[in-house]
């Protein structure tokens, strides 16, 4: 049973609390002579593979580091222009590390705001009345299961595709929101959670839900 | 986790406790404020913010709070407003009330309004009987006033 993410959504759609459980990490590291023989290319303050897959690195992958040295944008640690060293002839054989890139706080922000109309969009396509919305999502790598509270609140976790009992793993997670998030009074509603009682609580929870699946809960 | 969230749900208090601390809070109030006017509002208020959290509370597992059942009636014809009567609140046990317009239990009707305003409803919420102002029973009168359509969530319309 596997747990990649949570997130939770308010009832006005922001983004109010998310955690990246168990994100496997794709990296591939190889070591490459003059002409490179892939296509790279920056997009969206990223170094991006665009063309030519092999030995692990896809399509899509992000430029993580040259020679070592961290990529940032489309600059090494130390200054130079990724597209400079890879034309030059004389910085082979070299180095490159390339990886699946991870979604920056803003982007899970953005996503959420996104997932807010497609649920809401679910309900009114629905050809029977009483639709209750998006509650599970699946694609061939991960399924999304959604839980969305009659005061409006969504609660999602992204599991594996296999994933059995979502809801009832929701359903914990909406009893530890309603205890630790909403008695904290220093906590204020549709704000971020930053509860640390309610981190410990959760990770607690994922971690038994992993371990013994959700039999028990 | 699982026996710490059984033992979560058993968690039961004294009432004692609650009637202590909330007899401690109204009084400190009205210490504060001269005005119990100005008391009631308070409570009240408090009372509200309690609800829009607790709301989720009794949704994620319907517990019941104050360990009293209080009765539903007087029903109005439109079936837009009811009563609710009880003859026991470990909120107001041992009190003896100054006579001086204070409304002892606002926090309550306040609660209400702030957990029913969660789950899209508008209602009003006032005491027509008291028994710590001499009445038989408590009564509290709870009256629907709108849908709150621009904050129902998808899916619930």
């Amino acid at each position: 049973m596997v747990i990649y993410g949570v997130y939770i959504v308010s009832k006005s759609g922001g983004l109010i609390f998310n955690y990246d459980h168990n994100i496997p990490r794709v990296e591939a590291e190889k070591t490459f002579g003059f002409p490179l023989d892939i296509k790279l290319q920056y997009e969206n303050k990223k170094v991006i593979v665009a063309f030519g897959q092999r030995d692990g690195i896809n399509v899509g992958h992000v430029l993580l580091s040259v020679n070592g040295t961290p990529v940032n944008g489309r600059t090494t640690e130390d200054g130079r222009d990724v597209f400079d060293i890879i034309e030059t002839k004389e910085n082979y054989p070299l180095s490159l590390k390339f990886g699946r890139a991870r979604a920056t706080t803003n982007e899970k922000i953005v996503l959420a705001s996104m997932f807010y109309p497609l649920f809401a969009l679910a309900s009114q396509l629905s050809p029977v009345p009483k639709c209750s919305g998006i509650e599970s999502l699946t694609a061939d790598t991960f399924k999304l299961s959604c839980f969305q509270t009659l005061t409006g609140v969504k609660f999602i976790i992204v599991t594996d595709p296999s994933m059995q009992g979502a809801e009832v793993v929701l359903k914990r997670i909406y009893e530890l929101y309603s205890d630790y998030a909403l008695k904290n009074p220093f906590y204020s509603l549709e704000m971020p959670i930053r509860c640390e009682l309610f981190d410990t609580s959760l990770h607690t929870l994922l971690e038994l839900v992993e371990k013994s699946g959700t039999a028990n809960l | 986790m699982s026996r710490q969230t059984s033992r979560l749900d058993a968690k039961k208090v004294n009432s004692e406790l609650l009637t202590l601390t909330y007899g401690a809070l109204v009084s400190q109030m009205l210490k504060e404020t001269e005005n119990p006017e100005d008391v009631n509002k308070q409570l009240e208020r408090i009372g509200y913010n309690m609800g829009v959290r607790l709301i989720e509370d009794f949704l994620a597992r319907t517990t019941l709070y104050l360990n009293m059942q209080p009765t539903v009636t007087s029903w109005s014809s439109s079936g837009d407003e009811f009563s609710l009567v009880w003859d026991q609140c470990a909120l107001s046990d041992w009190v003896e009330m100054p006579n001086n317009g204070l409304r002892y239990c606002a926090l309550i009707p306040g609660a209400i309004r702030g957990a029913l305003q969660m789950v899209q409803l508008e209602v009003q919420c006032w005491f027509v009987q008291d028994q710590l102002k001499g009445d038989a029973v408590t009564e509290l009168r709870v009256k629907y006033i709108k849908r709150l359509e621009d904050a129902v969530p998808a899916g619930e319309d």
